[in-house]
């Protein structure tokens, strides 16, 4: 007979703590569907998509009824969009964006991720158009989200895409300026992006993995907190053996579905991703897991030590319960979709400047943050820079998702509803970053020994 | 292929009866009961053989729901295997 605690157990976490499958994501390669016709080039991808993901929807439905479950998201990766228009030069990549929306609707997916270009070393054929037509996709489109790499451990960062990027990220805020600035939040600029990421915005199928493959991310931050709770008195290495052990019981979770649903849709299983991905609903907050370790607020002094501690025992309790870890795996700081982050925004205890500092220590990077509309694309660029370079020293995934609340300034809110919160517009420094940024070139790749 | 039917909330006459009687009209075998009831809270866990099942698992997944919204109790009907992988090495 099972055991009647473990039994309770499970159910609390579903019902109480917010314990849910964050997404289900069905990496899909587009390789096969390049085309010198760029619409021939859109029929393809549509018709790839919808074949290898029609039943990822209800199957998503039936593994959430089978083990009681909610599967919060049904997503696709797909393949960097910028390799299928690089085949076709003049041409307006938009249409690419089109197709996927199109796919997204047919299929009933949250989410198609693969806008995205990697430019970390230089642009190839394709790369700067994609990345000039992204704040049109993201404007026209609902649910496609977007991505670029300028920057990687092994190749330095590419500074003219990070000046570029600071102009995109601003652009894309004014063309949805009317609806809450919304086109950036579906935008991610990253440094070290890796292949097989399951969570949006930041998802896309990378070219050395397999045709088609499933990726299951979980979550569960309100569980880890209300696990802490049950020992006020306990020292700090006795918390981390206690996230341990939740983090374990979590991905065990997801390794079961992960691998249900490559059963029932016939497609290889990849990673599970183990992270801790907090949601405005309360109880679903990173922030409050550091509270609950004793700060009086997120952002304090000892942040980081905290979030250090929370992210490496995430990952360890993480990394014997599935057959296959990778994607971000570590605990996310989006501060728009974090409950115990907004409080600290506007309390002004959590800072631009401390936030940085965090996301040395955890996954993923200055996730979700809204700044002032004044901001320039040079600042935004300085931002980027800053970001990638903690990511490119330290060889960890650094990303930068920022919103430029168009119109609006400090003390001022953006809402953009659902998973994605509210967030407070942040203050940054008044000073220029200018001419750093119009030098252009690129940094070249660090040392990987004499670490000091 | 077992699955476990999980009833908490206020005690009341027939939840036994109503919830094996679910069972029994989709052919799924109760194989094991455990229940106990503090002060006037009722817990109860069944493990349930559902090889045999004549419907699709998840109308009998929906049908105990709705028993769950009648009664004002909160019944969860789960594959046994999210128990056993949570819980064991």
């Amino acid at each position: 007979m099972l055991n009647v605690y473990n039994i309770l157990e499970t159910i609390r976490m579903i019902q109480d703590e917010c314990l849910d499958i964050r997404t289900i994501t069905m990496g899909i390669s587009l390789l096969d569907c390049i085309d010198t016709d760029i619409d021939r080039a859109c029929e393809k991808v549509y018709e790839k998509i919808v074949s290898r993901a029609e039943n990822l929807v209800p199957v998503g439905q039936k593994i959430e009824k089978e083990y009681g479950i909610p599967i919060i998201n049904k997503r696709i990766s797909v393949t960097p969009i910028a390799m299928l228009a690089a085949a076709c030069p003049g041409q307006n990549p938009v249409k690419f964006a089109k197709a996927l929306q199109k796919a997204a609707d047919t299929c009933g997916v949250n989410f198609i991720g693969g806008y995205s270009a990697l430019v970390h070393k230089g642009f190839s054929a394709g790369d700067r158009a994609l990345i000039e037509s992204i704040p049109e996709a993201l404007d026209i489109t609902q649910n496609i989200c977007s991505s670029v790499n300028i920057g990687s451990t092994k190749s330095g960062i590419n500074m003219d895409a990070v000046s570029l990027m600071g102009k995109i990220v601003r652009e894309s805020a004014e063309r949805t300026a009317d609806r809450d600035c919304i086109g950036p939040a579906k935008l991610v600029v990253f440094c070290n992006a890796v292949e097989d990421n399951p969570f949006m915005a930041g998802a896309f199928h990378g070219v050395g993995e397999p045709d088609c493959e499933i990726h299951v991310g979980v979550s569960g931050p309100g569980v880890v907190r209300a696990a802490l709770a049950k020992y006020p008195e306990a020292s700090i290495n006795e918390l981390a053996d206690i996230i341990k052990k939740t983090a374990f019981k979590i991905t065990r979770m997801g390794q079961l579905v992960g691998a249900r649903a490559s059963e029932l849709l016939g497609v290889p299983f990849g990673i599970v991703d183990l992270s801790l991905a907090p949601t405005p609903a309360i109880g679903d907050s990173v922030a409050h897991i550091l509270e609950e370790m004793g700060l009086e607020q997120c952002g304090t002094h000892g942040t980081t030590a905290c979030l250090a501690m929370l992210n490496d025992a995430v990952k360890k309790g993480g990394v014997m319960a599935s057959s296959t870890v990778g994607g971000l795996s570590g605990a996310f700081i989006p501060v728009s979709e974090d409950a115990g982050m907004i409080d600290a925004a506007v309390a002004g205890t959590l800072s631009l400047e401390k936030l940085e500092a965090m996301t040395a220590v955890c996954s993923v990077g200055l996730d979700m943050i809204v700044v002032p509309g004044d901001i320039t694309p040079e600042t935004i660029a300085a931002i980027i820079a800053d970001e990638a370079a903690i990511g490119m020293v330290n060889s960890k995934t650094t990303a930068v998702r920022l919103i430029p609340a168009i119109g609006r300034k400090e003390g001022e809110t953006l809402e953009f509803g659902g998973l994605l919160g509210s967030g407070p517009v942040m203050p940054i420094k008044d000073k220029s970053s200018a001419k750093f940024i119009s030098r252009g070139g690129r940094i070249p790749a660090p040392m990987q020994s004499l670490k000091n | 292929m077992r699955a476990v039917v999980t009833v908490i909330g206020k005690d009341t006459v027939g939840i036994l009866h109503k919830v094996s009687g679910i069972c029994s009209e989709y052919n799924v075998n109760v194989i094991e009961v455990t229940q106990s009831v503090l002060q006037d809270m009722f817990a109860m866990i069944m493990l349930v053989d559902i090889s045999a099942i004549n419907r699709d698992f998840s109308e009998l997944v929906d049908r105990m729901n709705n028993l769950g919204s009648e009664l004002g109790l909160s019944i969860h009907t789960q594959h046994e295997d999210i128990f056993n992988s949570m819980h064991s090495v």
